[in-house]
């Protein structure tokens, strides 16, 4: 007795206190969720950033990236210049029936061709539509946020290092590339 | 009194047996709700729900009404008739204004607890005439419970129609004055425990434990039928809240009483009808020797007690 009725007051007093506070509930249809940076949604394609290198679709861990493309030769710029060839991109599939969103294309990809969108509402009836041709893929673009500003700790970006170092006149400036060039015929 | 008055009487009870559940239900789904953090429904109706259990009421019409092969055919479709009439005799009998209640009879406080004594027959009759094990659990659970609540019920009731000096519960309204709340306070907190088991809700639920034996009782009811059981549950709910106000909280006794003692009876009402909810959303179940043992430990004696000290107060201020 004299264990459960401080017990059951207790209960009741937290029951009362959250009543008196805001619920937690997410309205999802009707307010939509405040994602995090990086969510992983959907993978948008900048078309025009692609070369075709297939690195994305040799990296991914269950093969549902499809890439078709072929050579193309540009005219030289100038008179009398070397014709070069060029990749033009044909096809661009992701199958999202298949994606794990595990992101090693985003991250492979050398071009920024790929990114993420926290964009996830592309539920299908048929799984079929689930294969996003290249023209959907780049409507996703204008969902990819700007990416987070730095932690404020964080350490700079070694190319932000390099460019920061303070100059400490003209040899100590030419010595590091000196050494350098010694280090390789090394 | 005329034909007219009769039937007019009549449809204002069954009415208030409609909609207070309804009011009820939706108190606790929302109550519920925010005591645990969530919003409730919010959908039916437009404005926060409101409309939820009237959706819910179409959808219990729309389904089938199913009778199981075994089970004993005229008992299971007469159980939730048996369950809900006795409370709408009970509302009626429920003095909501000074002067007026749907059906003013003599006894009423006799009355009152002969009808909803019988309440819990249909629960039994479910749980007999399903033929399913789970039923007839839970019918047992609720017949041992309805043995061991009842007795604490009727016995607090007793006290405080001794300190009335009278059976009728307009007349317990009118002999009703505030110190009785200190006075009749045991009885009190013995006839709430004992309704809330009566009504076969939190603590007290272990006859309908959804975890232990599915529906208990209710099991094998499906439609229509179901839906009848769930009214009735509120219903009693509305009908106890309502009793308590009435006996324990002076009724429709309040400020300007003449034009607003329905409004007092209504708040005293739900104030219970809220602590009742209140208590669901908090405790635990108790196991079926647990609520034995405090029925014929705790609240038997305490009735008793409370009776006693009401017999003295009576003779001592007579």
């Amino acid at each position: 007795m004299n264990d459960f009725i401080p017990g059951l007051v207790k209960g009741m007093a937290t029951t009362a206190r959250q009543l008196t506070r805001p619920t937690h509930t997410a309205e999802y249809p009707d307010v939509a969720p405040e994602l995090p940076a990086r969510s992983r949604g959907v993978i948008a394609l900048v078309e025009s950033n692609c070369t075709s290198c297939m690195l994305c679709a040799r990296e991914c861990p269950d093969w549902c990236i499809h890439i078709d493309s072929h050579k193309e030769e540009v005219p030289p710029a100038s008179e009398g210049g070397r014709a070069r060839q060029r990749n033009v991109l044909d096809r661009f599939a992701i199958d999202y029936s298949l994606c794990m969103y595990c992101g090693i294309c985003v991250e492979v990809c050398p071009f920024d061709a790929l990114f993420w969108s926290p964009q996830f509402e592309y539920a299908e009836t048929d799984i079929r539509d689930l294969l996003h041709e290249k023209e959907r893929l780049g409507q996703w673009v204008a969902d990819v946020p700007a990416p987070p500003e730095l932690d404020p700790s964080a350490a700079e970006a070694p190319e932000v290092t390099a460019a920061n170092k303070p100059a400490r006149g003209g040899r100590a400036a030419r010595a590091p590339r000196s050494r350098r060039d010694e280090g390789e015929d090394a | 009194m005329s034909l007219l008055e009769i039937s007019l009487r009549s449809l204002a009870a069954l009415a208030a047996v409609l909609v207070l559940p309804l009011v009820a239900g939706q108190a606790e789904h929302k109550v519920m709700a925010h005591m645990q953090g969530r919003l409730g429904p919010m959908y039916a109706g437009g404005f926060h729900g409101w409309a939820q259990l009237v959706a819910d009421g179409v959808k219990f019409a729309q389904k089938e009404d199913i009778t199981p092969a075994a089970a004993d055919r005229s008992v299971f479709r007469l159980a939730p008739a048996v369950a809900l009439v006795p409370y709408l005799l009970a509302i009626a009998l429920l003095p909501v204004h000074p002067g007026l209640a749907a059906a003013d009879v003599p006894g009423s406080v006799l009355l009152v607890l002969a009808v909803t004594g019988v309440g819990v027959l249909g629960t039994l009759m479910a749980g007999w005439a399903s033929a399913n094990k789970y039923a007839l659990v839970g019918g047992m659970r609720s017949a041992a419970q309805l043995l061991a609540y009842e007795l604490p019920l009727v016995l607090s009731v007793a006290s405080i129609a001794m300190a009335a000096g009278t059976l009728s519960l307009a007349g317990v309204v009118e002999a009703w004055s505030p110190w009785w709340l200190l006075w009749q306070l045991p009885g009190a907190l013995v006839f709430l425990v004992a309704a809330t088991a009566e009504l076969q809700r939190v603590p007290f639920d272990a006859p309908i434990a959804d975890s232990e034996v599915v529906m208990g009782p209710w099991t094998e009811y499906t439609g229509l039928r179901f839906a009848l059981f769930m009214l009735a549950e509120y219903a009693g709910m509305v009908v106890m809240g309502l009793l308590f106000g009435v006996l324990w909280l002076g009724g429709w006794q309040g400020p300007f009483a003449d034009q607003l003692g329905w409004l007092w009876i209504l708040l005293k009402g739900s104030l219970v009808v809220l602590l009742i909810i209140w208590i669901r959303v908090s405790w635990p179940r108790l196991r079926e020797d647990q609520l034995q043992r405090l029925a014929w430990t705790v609240l038997v004696p305490l009735a008793l007690a409370q009776l006693a000290l009401t017999a003295v107060g009576v003779v001592v201020t007579a």
